[in-house]
């Protein structure tokens, strides 16, 4: 039986037992499995939020308060359907995590959680202060929800509703994870150079995730409500914040199914000291909390990836990682018209860098022409990297101009760079180290994709992805590492990761095609492919610019070399000029008596 | 065998990736050892685990006793210094402040610590024109000068050095490498990073050459200096031609 | 709102200020020096108020059994960490230190019980049981993952706090408690009444922040403390244990805690989780210094003071949620700020 087929029965087997499972349990336990339903809708939450997106957010009880007290007002005081109480949570949730967002999300650092912390107070105390939600004394009485006339009154009818509603967030969530903007959501954790120079736009991937979450967390306010039929500030308040980031953690917070592992988890398991605590003490209430920030504690201390990765280490490569579908390629991404060769391409006119006091880029003037390969060397600390970053928009220039095709580039960002045709890697690879080799060169084809989130969530976007699949697959074959595909990315060999970088910026269909440092790390032999590779790359009509140290390999393959020393230009000619050059022997092939 | 430093199969691996491969050597009192090779060799790597700030497999032992399980810290009190390629200074802390700190381990010694700044300040009389400065605000080559001194205000038996000419002026890296040479006459056994080979190799008494984490080559440093596949990689042998 | 109720709400902020501007200071110390946000700081101003309250009550502070509980634990790993790097011979030292030195307070504690106990020996007592509690437990939680991201740090604070606000509704009941004042009387300033107790509340908590300014400045343990705050690689390579500063950073953080806390004790009653609001509001004013800087906490702990003062005036019902609510603000200022002196660039794994 193949992998896919083990999956699809598991998965049924465990709908099946889902579906009887009020049938054969008791009151006690469904109620039990409700709260767990409602619990993985906001750690699912987090899950997209933390453990994918890479943003701490303490304060999403706040969001399940404001939507069961939104439902709570309208289906009490206003005497309106539980329906339109839906509508309200949702909406009011979405639009409070929108406004949150838009202040704060632009935070790095711990400065992002900090401000949850202080949001999600806020709200709680908001909560218990206001009349008309009753203050601390909460409101009772909520109707429970009717669905075509039949009132979904008791624990065993509300189990269906609460799951189904599990069920499709699991499904939306996996599906939305699986696609081009979940790729991008995934890519977030990389940091902002590295969205930026992929074409992404972090910001709005960060405030739909936010929202998203936020809106997970208002559905399952909704369902607490009518569930409980009554509402009070004391389960929203930064405890609740914190024990939903426990479930997600728990379960594991870069998986789907952690979501539901960890909500899981922690509901039983407060259960299970519940029953046992009063044995030993008289206080038991108190003590649950002792053990559950002691628990914490010593998950983070030993396990920080939680159940999901431990349980997947035991399980067979195959279900691990699915094999790489061979999608037609039939259709074809959108392809870039290249500029004829010798066109001038990039054109550096005098420009200079300081951080602080430090002058890293001097003054400096070069260019690069179209279909040629131009090697940028110098010692550690000549200021390449920082040339690098300032031609991809990184970082602005402190003055002088760059532009590109005619373009003025000058103190654009990454995302117009790329637009203009400049892909690039990185001196210190950045892969998502925990994605396939496929799923991280697909990165590299977002710019030139265009799936949103909707058609991500639905899979409405299978011709799109099948087209993006087929084009990563060829440059990962170009760079010779298509036995790899599918190996997470982290746990190729550093010259390795190296190729995957050169394939995602390949995959972008670039008109000049950056490379920082591509060959360290690699064998002679690897380096020989390297090099046959960027050849054949340029004589395609890419221009490359390369910033290398094995000067072997860069007379190799250069057209020509621009050397830089203290962040000045040097020297600039062909190879054979620049071997003969005495200050560049001086300077950067040493001696120093 | 009991050698000054004796390294025996150490390896580090950063998750599955091995940045370092079963890597062996030793070295005598008073020798200058220089660790050659490319970017992304793994020598960097290789100090900050012989100082501990790693976690590695393998045996360290120093004057004859295990130090592999020590932290920085208690190595730095055995005597054994490292001056990091980032320098690792206190940035917003004054120059007169980083050098007394380097004498931490020893702070009972007050006469000695003040006999050890000026002999500091003698060497480096640059930094004794900018002792109440802030570190950060120093050049590049008096942040190099300060992290040698401070490292030498610890007196250490052992001083590893990752590549000190990094981003300075050839007059200074010069002087860089006179003060090296001058330490050794002192007694200071020191183990040497470059990617400047050549200035390596003419200061160094051994050489070894570094490739993906393992040592490829390795002999005397004059040896080395002549050794045409040495020259080839890492000296640019074309700058002979 | 007339010039009398004006002076009496300044009056009131500048109290509590004066102690959210402790608080702040103990925020940005421990974080420097740790890089962890210690929640639970304001866990143990409820601990050092209790302690000394149940002292004035004659009855036995459950702080004892919190410190029996942590030395046992921190001996544990201590022995466990000895036996794995085989340097047993340090055995003696670990038990004095994580053993020995914080149940001294505890026998004393045990031995005095019963006793009515004047202040000059409840307070000197209430500070030698708070004081140990700080490095216990960055023994016991923190030190295991020091080099974890700082958001991993806060994630374990969090849960921490938890925990030992936990243990303290065990210990010492969900009633609140309140000890005697101080000092009593006023004194006229130009025709201000002020207190006694303000001028205490205010007068120390200048003479501590001044007394910490001087630690740094002229001891080498305060310089070895900021030198782990400047850069931690470079302090372990020099020699410092940046296991000891660190703690150290907690050991002084504990005697802000105590200090707050017998402070606070008089003026207001004191439940269990008193301390986890004073301490967030101590925070948002270590915010406003962004962590970093010691004068703009301080400053940032006047302001709340006041905040929180008029707001109880105009608004009492929303007042703790307008101070909470005030923290984002300050924090995108603060990044603002942060984020135009330099480029943020981080990896989280």
């Amino acid at each position: 039986m193949s992998a896919a087929a083990i999956r699809s029965l598991a998965l049924a087997v465990i709908c099946l037992a889902m579906l009887v499972a009020p049938a054969v349990l008791g009151d006690f336990s469904v109620t039990l499995l409700n709260y767990v339903a409602i619990y993985t809708l906001v750690a699912l939450g987090l899950v997209l939020l933390t453990g994918c997106g890479g943003l701490t957010s303490f304060g999403q009880a706040a969001f399940v308060g404001i939507g069961a007290y939104a439902t709570a007002y309208l289906s009490t005081t206003l005497g309106l359907s539980p329906w339109l109480g839906l509508v309200a949570a949702l909406v009011l949730t979405s639009v409070t995590a929108l406004i949150i967002g838009v202040i704060t999300l632009h935070l790095g650092g711990h400065y992002l959680p900090l401000s949850t912390i202080a949001w999600g107070m806020a709200i709680y105390l908001l909560f218990g202060n206001f009349d008309f939600l009753g203050r601390y004394g909460g409101i009772s009485n909520i109707p429970p929800v009717s669905l075509f006339g039949y009132r979904l009154e008791h624990m065993t009818q509300v189990y269906y509703l609460v799951w189904i509603a599990v069920g499709a967030a699991l499904l939306v969530a996996s599906n939305l994870l699986r696609s081009r903007q979940g790729r991008a959501i995934r890519a977030l954790r990389g940091g902002e150079v590295l969205a930026e120079c992929l074409g992404i736009n972090p910001f709005k991937i960060r405030l739909f995730v936010f929202v998203l979450a936020a809106a997970l967390a208002g559905l399952a306010g909704w369902l607490y409500a009518h569930m409980q039929k009554f509402v009070s500030p004391a389960p929203f308040d930064l405890r609740a914040g914190i024990e939903y980031l426990l479930m997600a953690v728990l379960g594991g917070s870069g998986y789907v199914a952690g979501a539901v592992i960890g909500a899981a988890a922690v509901a039983l398991s407060k259960n299970w000291l519940q029953d046992l605590l009063p044995y030993v003490t008289a206080n038991s209430g108190n003590l649950e909390i002792v053990v559950f920030g002691a628990l914490f504690i010593l998950l983070l201390q030993h396990s920080r990836g939680g159940i999901v990765p431990l349980v997947l280490r035991y399980l067979p490569q195959a279900a691990r990682a699915p094999a790489v579908p061979h999608a037609p390629s039939a259709d074809r991404l959108p392809v870039r018209t290249m500029p004829t060769a010798g066109q001038q391409l990039l054109v550096l006119k005098g420009v200079s860098r300081s951080f602080g006091g430090l002058i890293a880029v001097n003054d400096v003037s070069f260019s690069v022409n179209a279909g040629e390969l131009l090697a940028l060397i110098g010692p550690n600390g000549a200021g390449k990297s920082t040339t690098f970053n300032l031609i991809t928009g990184v970082i602005p220039p402190t003055s002088g101009t760059i532009s590109y095709g005619g373009r003025d580039l000058t103190g654009a960002s990454p995302r117009v760079a790329l637009a203009a045709g400049i892909a690039r890697t990185f001196q210190h690879v950045k892969l998502r180290p925990a994605m396939s080799v496929l799923e991280n060169v697909m990165l590299g084809a977002y710019s030139r994709s265009s799936s949103g989130f909707l058609a991500g969530a639905l899979r409405l976007d299978r011709a799109e992805e099948a087209i993006v699949r087929a084009a990563a697959l060829r440059q990962i074959a170009r760079v010779g590492l298509a036995e790899q595909a599918s190996t997470a990315a982290g746990n190729l060999a550093l010259g390795q990761q190296r190729l995957v970088e050169i394939a995602r910026a390949l995959v972008a269909d670039p008109s000049m095609l950056m490379l920082d440092e591509p060959a360290a790390g690699l064998r002679s032999r690897e380096k020989a492919a390297l090099a046959e590779l960027l050849k054949a790359v340029r004589d395609a009509g890419t221009a490359i610019l390369l910033v290398e140290h094995d000067m072997d390999f860069v007379m190799r393959v250069a057209n020509r070399i621009v050397v830089l020393d203290f962040g000045k230009k040097l020297a600039e000619g062909a190879p054979e000029a620049i071997r003969k050059n005495p200050a560049v022997q001086e300077a950067y092939l040493g001696g120093v008596a | 065998m009991s050698a000054f430093l004796d390294v025996a199969d150490v390896s580090v691996s950063y998750g599955k990736l091995n940045a370092v491969r079963d890597i062996s050597f030793s070295l005598d009192q008073a020798q200058i050892v220089t660790i050659i090779g490319p970017n992304g060799a793994g020598k960097t790597t290789l100090l900050k685990a012989l100082v501990g700030g790693l976690p590695s497999t393998g045996k360290v032992a120093f004057e004859g006793h295990d130090i592999s399980r020590l932290e920085p810290e208690e190595r730095a009190e055995c005597g054994i210094f490292l001056v990091p390629e980032t320098r690792a200074l206190f940035a917003d802390m004054s120059v007169y402040d980083n050098l007394i700190l380097g004498g931490y381990i020893r702070w009972r010694d007050r006469a000695g610590i003040a006999h050890d700044l000026d002999q500091v300040f003698g060497l480096f009389p640059r930094l004794a024109e900018r002792r109440t400065q802030q570190a950060a605000t120093l050049s590049g080559g008096e942040r190099q000068m300060l992290a040698l001194g401070r490292a030498l205000m610890g007196r250490p038996k052992l001083l590893m050095l990752d590549e000190p000419s990094l981003g300075l002026a050839p007059i200074v890296v010069r002087e860089i490498f006179k003060i090296i040479a001058g330490l050794r006459s002192h007694g200071v056994t020191i183990l040497l990073i470059e990617q400047n080979a050549r200035a390596a190799l003419e200061t160094a008494d051994v050489g070894y050459v570094l490739e993906t984490g393992e040592i490829v080559h390795r002999g005397e440093a004059k040896a080395l200096l002549r050794d045409p596949r040495v020259l080839e990689t890492y000296l640019g042998g074309s700058s002979q031609s | 709102m007339n010039l009398d109720i004006a002076i009496l709400l300044i009056e009131d902020g500048l109290a509590s200020g004066a102690i959210y501007v402790l608080m702040a200071l103990g925020f940005v110390l421990v974080f420097n020096v740790t890089r962890v946000i210690f929640v639970p700081f304001g866990d143990l101003v409820s601990y050092a108020a209790l302690t000394l309250a149940s002292f004035q009550l004659q009855r036995t502070p459950g702080t004892i059994w919190l410190l029996v509980t942590l030395a046992a634990l921190a001996i544990l790993l201590e022995v466990l960490r000895l036996y794995r790097i085989g340097q047993f011979a340090r055995l003696p030292r670990a038990l004095v230190v994580w053993g020995v030195l914080p149940l001294l307070p505890v026998a004393c504690t045990l031995l005095l019980d019963g006793f009515a106990l004047p202040s000059y020996v409840a307070i000197p007592l209430t500070f030698a049981l708070i004081l140990p509690i700080g490095p216990l437990l960055y023994r016991i939680v923190f030190q295991p993952i020091a080099n974890a991201p700082v958001l991993v740090l806060l994630m374990v604070s969090v849960a921490l706090h938890f925990a030992v606000s936990g243990l303290a509704l065990m210990y010492f009941g969900p009633e609140g408690m309140r000890t005697t004042p101080l000092v009593q009387g006023a004194f006229d300033l130009f025709g201000i009444a002020i207190s006694a107790s303000l001028l205490l509340i205010v007068g120390v908590a200048a003479a501590l922040s001044i007394a910490l300014l001087l630690f740094f400045r002229l001891t080498l343990t305060g310089k070895a403390l900021l030198a782990t705050a400047s850069n931690r690689e470079g302090a372990r390579l020099v020699g410092i244990r940046t296991a000891t500063t660190s703690a150290a950073a907690f050991l002084v953080a504990g005697i802000i805690a105590t200090v707050a806390g017998v402070l606070i004790s008089p003026m207001t009653t004191i439940y269990y989780d008193t301390g986890l609001i004073v301490g967030l509001k101590g925070f948002v004013g270590s915010v406003a210094g962004g962590f970093v800087s010691y004068p703009l906490a301080a400053l940032g702990g006047v302001i709340i003071g006041q905040v929180e003062s008029f707001s109880s005036f105009y608004a009492s019902a929303f007042k703790e949620a307008i101070v909470f609510a005030a923290v984002i603000p300050v924090i995108l200022a603060r990044w603002l700020w942060a984020s135009n002196a330099h480029i943020e660039e981080h990896d989280e794994e």
